[in-house]
């Protein structure tokens, strides 16, 4: 298998109303690799994905998606990408069965039938298949959504946050899918606001107001970021968050239950007092292993002083 | 071939939009429920030939003849008397507040040239700011008239006979010069109603899919913007087909319209004129972003249409400034184009103008609408 990667974009940027919502992104997803894509709202996730297929122009930058141009070669891109939209966006007045017939004949399947019935099958659909779209719940129509992007057999997986508002099971049962894909050769790059999922992906791609600020490994990332995380545990801990406020070197203050959770990158000054307070409150302390939301979080924190 | 269309994605977008039309059964409704009660509303309304009309006497000397004329005139059932033996002045302000729609004026001197057998004049002023209510009245009146006077004057002398058939009644239709006979109004319904509907129901259709975030989806899927089109147009000149047949049957079966153009040729303007509202449907969902836009665009351009192109007012009596207004408004190609085909029985070359009109219409709207839809969401 060649090593040219699914996705590989350099320097994206799109403007709305003279504001820049992606400024210079590049992104590379290996083939066959789940990547993930996070960002706090608003940071320009959903816009990038567009930009990827073909649904947006750029304003300025290039790339290629299963070796394709994004520029001159979307209607071909389309053909072999499954995008799901971040809102549910099949028609509520059709069946799921309907649904899965209008796709199908968008993409030219033949015979269609067949396809819908395999992939109803496939995905656990063929009991509500005669149902409205629009009478399921969030999970059925995430089901559906996720049916109708892969019938066509896609090379590659565009997922705008294909999981929020759907419960753990349900999400488990998701993961499990697109792993299973992913395994099979599929690429994916999915957008999420949980970390657990986060972890679930090969690669992540750190996205803020536009800026791609981090990429690489969930442990490439969190190293990367080169913070230090202290735990502070005992009775006092809401006296002790209280006391650290401001003092040099804490970034952050997180309660987690009994304990306390600081972060900051100034190692040895978060120590210091860390230790201080721990002493005058009585708590214990000890070091830990950091977040990936302590890094999201105090990503968000640096690329905001970065606007200002 | 199959990068800029496709039949099988064609049919599948139509089958699709078959769907939606038939769950969605307000709408259905709406589409067969609009032209039927418009028809009812405005032809009936319009079309009753009313009987009993308030009308005001102005008559200085009241002899036998001016009874006699009269009286047949309230016997025709169309004029109801009452302001007898009023001054022309008063007669003149009944009229201008509406308080009644005709003043007979019976001349000082009518009785004496009956008498001398020298044509006798009648002068019947009506209020005609809505034509078709009086032109019921009016036509049947001369007639009435002279036979009125030729009973009264029985066996007298031949000269008087004379006299009554050499009856000049002189008609002044007030406020309204040209008068629109009722058969205008029925031909004109349809167009009406195929413009408040085709134009509604499709400016509404593509922006629902914008507004409920389908369009994101159809857009990422391989369907280009003419089978989009296409595939949102098609379903809805099959309704307009049922439409066209339901108005002009109840024009045939219902109010009588005479019928005396080429079917063919009527045809194919509907058709053309259709096309013209549905482009313009689909311009109209280029530009809104919810479908309350989209309807308030559609009436915006549907009232001004309405009042300037012929259909409520006479084209020939609007100022220079709003008949060339109304050029633009296709429903005013299609007014003149029916009207003559229908009732005046007019080929080809009569309405090439306003055919001409039409084509020019869809060509432009198509390429405008063609152009402004991207396949792209910015
Ligand atoms: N078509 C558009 N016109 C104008 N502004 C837009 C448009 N699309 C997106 N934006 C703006 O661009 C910014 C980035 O939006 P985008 O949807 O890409 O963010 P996101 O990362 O997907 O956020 P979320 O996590 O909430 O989904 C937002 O501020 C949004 O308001
Ligand atoms: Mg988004």
């Amino acid at each position: 298998m060649s090593a040219a990667p699914a996705i590989d974009v350099r320097g994206l940027v799109k403007s709305f109303g003279g504001r820049r919502v992606v400024d210079d992104v590049s992104l590379t997803v290996a083939k066959g690799e789940i990547s993930g894509f996070l960002g706090p709202n608003g940071s320009g996730k959903t816009t990038t994905i567009r930009l990827m297929c073909g649904l947006l122009t750029p304003d300025a930058g290039e790339g290629q998606v299963l070796g394709m141009d994004i520029r001159q070669q979307g209607h071909l891109i389309k053909r072999e990408v499954g995008y799901m939209t971040q809102r549910f966006s099949f028609y509520e007045d059709l069946t799921i069965e309907e649904n899965l017939a209008f796709v199908a004949g968008l993409y030219g399947l033949s015979p269609a039938r067949q396809h819908v019935r395999d992939t109803l099958a496939d995905l656990g659909l063929t009991a509500r298949r005669q149902q409205l779209a629009g009478s399921l719940s969030g999970g059925w129509k995430q089901r559906l959504a996720l049916a109708a992007c892969i019938m066509h057999k896609p090379r590659l997986l565009l997922l705008d946050e294909p999981t929020a508002g759907v419960d753990p099971k349900a999400r488990r049962e998701f993961w499990d899918e697109i792993h299973a894909r992913a395994h099979d050769g599929l690429t994916v790059l999915v957008s999420t606001h949980y970390m657990d999922e986060a972890e679930r992906c090969h690669r992540i791609n750190y996205i803020a107001y536009g800026k791609l600020v981090a990429a690489g490994t969930v442990a490439q990332v969190v190293k990367g970021a080169g913070l230090t995380t202290l735990v502070l545990e005992g009775p006092q801990t809401p006296a002790a968050a209280r006391a650290l406020r401001g003092m040099p070197g804490v970034d952050q203050i997180a309660p987690f239950g009994n304990t306390l959770h600081v972060v900051g990158r100034d190692g040895a000054a978060l120590d210091r007092s860390a230790r201080q307070v721990a002493q005058q409150t009585g708590c214990a302390l000890r070091p830990s292993e950091t977040s990936l939301e302590d890094v999201f979080i105090h990503f968000m924190g640096e690329a905001r002083d970065n606007m200002a | 071939m199959t990068r800029w269309f496709s039949l099988t994605r064609l049919l599948t977008l139509l089958r699709k939009e078959m769907i939606q039309m038939r769950r969605d059964r307000i709408t259905f409704a709406m589409m067969l429920g609009v032209p039927l009660m418009q028809l009812m509303l405005f032809g009936f309304a319009i079309n009753t030939d009313p009987k009993g009309l308030p009308s005001a006497l102005v008559a200085p000397t009241q002899d036998r003849f001016s009874r006699a004329i009269v009286s047949a005139l309230e016997l025709t059932g169309y004029y109801r008397f009452t302001s007898a033996g009023v001054s022309a002045a008063e007669a003149e302000a009944l009229l201008a507040r509406g308080d009644v729609s005709f003043v007979v004026t019976v001349p000082s001197d009518f009785g004496r040239r009956v008498l001398r057998g020298d044509a006798p004049t009648l002068l019947i002023e009506a209020d005609a700011t809505d034509p078709s209510v009086a032109s019921g009245a009016i036509s049947t009146l001369s007639t009435v008239a002279a036979q009125a006077l030729q009973r009264e004057l029985g066996t007298q002398a031949e000269a008087a006979a004379q006299a009554a058939q050499s009856l000049q009644v002189v008609v002044h239709r007030r406020y309204n010069p040209e008068g629109i006979t009722q058969y205008n109004i029925v031909p004109g319904l349809l167009g009406v109603i195929l413009q408040l509907t085709m134009v509604m129901m499709t400016a509404m259709a593509l922006t629902r899919e914008i507004e409920r975030g389908t369009m994101e989806n159809l857009l990422s899927m391989p369907a280009t913007p003419l089978e989009i089109m296409l595939g949102k147009l098609l379903p809805y000149v099959a309704v307009s087909a049922v439409q066209v047949l339901v108005v002009l049957g109840a024009a045939q079966v219902v109010f009588g319209v005479p019928f005396v153009g080429s079917l063919h040729l009527l045809l194919g303007g509907i058709l053309l004129f259709v096309l013209a509202l549905l482009v313009l449907g689909y311009l109209i969902s280029t530009v809104a972003r919810t479908q309350m836009q989209a309807m308030q665009l559609t009436f915006f351009f549907f009232l001004p249409s309405l009042l300037i192109s012929g259909f409520m007012f006479p084209y020939r009596g609007m100022p220079g400034w709003a008949q060339i207004l109304g050029e633009v408004f296709p429903l005013t190609h299609f007014l003149r184009f029916i009207r003559a085909v229908m009732l005046k029985g007019a080929g080809i070359e009569a309405v090439s103008g306003s055919l001409l009109a039409l084509v020019l219409t869809v060509l432009v709207l198509s390429l405008i609408a063609l152009l402004r839809f991207r396949r792209t969401l910015d």
